[in-house]
């Protein structure tokens, strides 16, 4: 059932992703062990992941709780690093060069907070700086970003006074302050009201209609009905499928064809 | 200095300088409040050791011979004779602070003393009794009084000789500079490092902890600024800061001590009496403390899951320092040992000692300068591990 990628498929032109066996283990602690209802020291996150993302696709990492999507993530975005397998993210390694991916990507995560104490427009500049944007590149950027997302209004407002929709649009708005070509997006539309959510899947499909890749993790059928051009199963830290939305939706629904697949994979671990 | 390590020390000074009400009370009340505190102590301790200049002292007598009347005539006493019946009703009041001293003579005092000779004596002397209320300022000092004027009277009786007899010569050669220097290194290495720690505490567990207890710090960590430079970045800005907070102390101290001994010793204490070459050796001494004491306290923060837990780890580290600090009041001033200032926290006590005691060795001045900027570097390098962590920063 796993799909994973070989050598060959991950030097496939214009590929600008590609994960190869990645593997995450966590020690359990005590009261963990409790909840897990487990004997186990260790619980497998991740297991021998592989999968690739082109140019100006999104590609859906798609899994229930617990699945392993936001530790994959996190270990694409160099946050966190895998006990086995790397990454490659426009030619820099996770494990090589993290400094260089992290140059590459934007990471969006509800985990990652901005400082309320700051208003948008000290954070943009200071991400800036960060990421050694030359200032007129900066201004420029700055501008055109928070026209498009309605901030320029709030620039001078301290990130604590904004409304949550608003906090979400500053957050996609600075990381973007380097123009990376990858997105990473971790629940993109987990605790956003129906408006801020269209505001998030609207960027991401302009963010793909001008060549970026963006990778999102998510539990809801719908947004990778939307926005994705290619879905990864993920059950138990294993990629049960990767294939495009258009394969895997032949015959069924999305919904339909990922219950087949965990019921088969349940029948598997059980 | 690194542009990154650059960005980062003007965010954390935005973060601080924006926020007035931090300002005010991390740099400016710790002063304030130590000058006003140690001041108020001055005058309270003036006030509760010595009456009012024109106080009339309440002194009642039984029996006063005619040798010492002179006390009726004296300008602060209010002197009344009483008979022997009413000293048990004056022994209640006195308990009851109702009235000052009573001075019981024996009958015939003047006549009895006259014919008293020590070396052939088969009884015992004649003996005055002054009762009195040691809790009721009044009345001790009419005692003090009281008691000198007789003993003064007898030892009049049979003079061979005084001892500093004259009350316009100075006999105590100690001058204004040993004394301020001989106080000033007792107490205040003990003093400054307990107002560096607070000011360190203050601030470093808000920024490291509490960054990433609000997740702002990953925020951080996915940009691509090395962790060093983060670390360094944190710690020296967080220093300047806590010099701020850590100085304002000191110089609210500097400033209260003279009004604060002023009640208890005769003037003698001057913070003029230092030198600028020994406020400059302080401050260096301080600052490089202030770059250790932020790298324990960062580090102690990058591993806290809170700033809570932060600030209870803190605390043993303070009690620790304190106890250093109070090295400085033992022993016969700073030692001269150089391999001594290579001990972190002592080593800032002892040179400070040295220079309040105007007894600074710069060898050693050098040595825990150079030692406390080295062990920063390495607390640093631990801090940037620690942000390098994937268990300590998000599991």
């Amino acid at each position: 059932m796993e799909q994973g990628i070989g050598t060959n498929e991950m030097l496939r032109a214009g590929a600008m992703l590609t994960a190869d066996g990645l593997c995450k283990t966590f020690k359990l602690s005590k009261k963990q062990q409790k909840l897990e209802k487990t004997t186990e020291k260790k619980k497998t996150a991740v297991d021998h992941l592989s999968f690739s993302a082109y140019r100006g696709e999104v590609f859906g990492l798609l899994g229930p709780n617990g699945a392993g999507k936001t530790t994959t993530l996190r270990m694409l975005a160099t946050l966190i690093r895998p006990d086995e397998g790397d990454a490659v993210i426009e030619g820099s390694s996770i494990i090589a060069d993290p400094n260089g991916v992290r140059s590459k990507i934007a990471f969006l995560t509800s985990e990652l907070k901005l400082e309320e104490f700051f208003t948008p427009d000290y954070l943009f500049d200071f991400f800036s700086e960060l990421h050694n944007v030359a200032p007129g590149e900066r201004n420029e950027r700055k501008r055109r970003l928070f026209d498009r997302f309605g901030v320029s209004d709030f620039a001078g407002v301290k990130v604590a006074n904004l409304s949550t929709g608003m906090k979400q649009k500053v957050s996609l708005v600075i990381s973007m302050v380097h123009d990376p070509q990858m997105i990473i997006f971790d629940e993109p539309t987990n605790g956003l009201d129906v408006i801020t959510a269209r505001v998030v899947t609207d960027f991401l499909q302009e963010l793909k209609g001008e060549g970026r890749t963006i990778i999102v993790s998510t539990h809801i059928f719908s947004l990778i009905e939307k926005i994705c051009d290619r879905v990864g199963i993920i059950i138990n830290g294993k990629m049960a499928v990767c294939d495009t939305l258009k394969s895997l939706t032949a015959e069924k629904s999305l919904e339909d064809k990922f219950f087949e697949i965990y019921g088969e994979m349940a029948g598997e671990l059980s | 200095m690194s542009g990154m390590i650059m960005t980062i020390m003007k965010k954390e000074f935005a973060r601080f300088f924006g926020d007035k009400r931090m300002v005010f009370t991390t740099v400016l009340l710790p002063g304030l409040m130590i000058y006003i505190m140690y001041s108020f102590m001055g005058s309270a301790i003036t006030d509760q050791f010595t009456s009012a200049e024109d106080h009339v002292y309440a002194i009642h007598t039984v029996n006063l011979p005619d040798s010492l009347s002179a006390l009726k005539s004296h300008e602060s006493v209010a002197l009344t004779e009483e008979s022997a019946e009413s000293v048990e009703a004056l022994k209640e009041e006195i308990e009851a602070q109702e009235t000052e001293l009573l001075v019981i003579f024996p009958e015939n005092f003047d006549a009895e003393v006259a014919a008293y000779d020590s070396l052939t004596a088969q009884t015992a002397a004649p003996a005055v009794e002054i009762y009195y209320n040691s809790v009721f300022t009044e009345s001790g000092e009419a005692y003090s009084m009281v008691s000198q004027m007789l003993e003064q009277y007898e030892a009049s009786l049979a003079n061979k000789f005084d001892v500093n007899a004259d009350a316009e010569k100075r006999f105590d050669l100690a001058t204004e500079r040993d004394m301020t220097g001989q106080f000033f290194s007792m107490m205040l290495p003990m003093l400054l490092m307990s107002f560096l720690f607070s000011a360190c505490v203050a601030i470093a567990p808000e920024s490291i902890a509490g960054e990433k207890e609000r997740g702002t710090i990953a925020t951080l960590l996915v940009t691509p600024i090395k962790r060093s430079e983060l670390a360094l970045g944190k710690i020296l800005s967080l220093s300047a800061i806590g010099l701020l907070g850590g100085v304002s102390s000191f110089l609210g101290t500097m400033l209260a001590i003279p009004k604060m001994m002023g009640g208890v010793a005769d003037g003698g204490m001057n913070a003029a009496v230092y030198s600028g070459t020994d406020y400059l050796m302080t401050l260096l001494v301080i600052l490089s403390t202030v770059l250790l004491i932020i790298g324990v306290i960062s580090i102690l923060s990058g591993m806290a899951k809170s700033v809570k837990e932060a600030g209870t780890w803190a605390t043993p580290l303070m009690i620790i320092v304190m106890v250093v600090g109070i090295t400085s009041m033992f022993g016969d001033g700073a030692p001269s040992e150089p391999y001594l200032y290579l001990i972190p926290f002592y080593n800032s006590v002892q040179c400070l000692n040295g220079i309040f005691s105007f007894s600074a060795v710069p060898v050693n001045l050098a040595i825990t300068v150079g030692c406390n900027v080295v062990y920063t570097l390495v607390m640093a390098a631990v801090l940037a591990k620690i942000f390098d962590s994937e268990k300590i920063m998000y599991i």
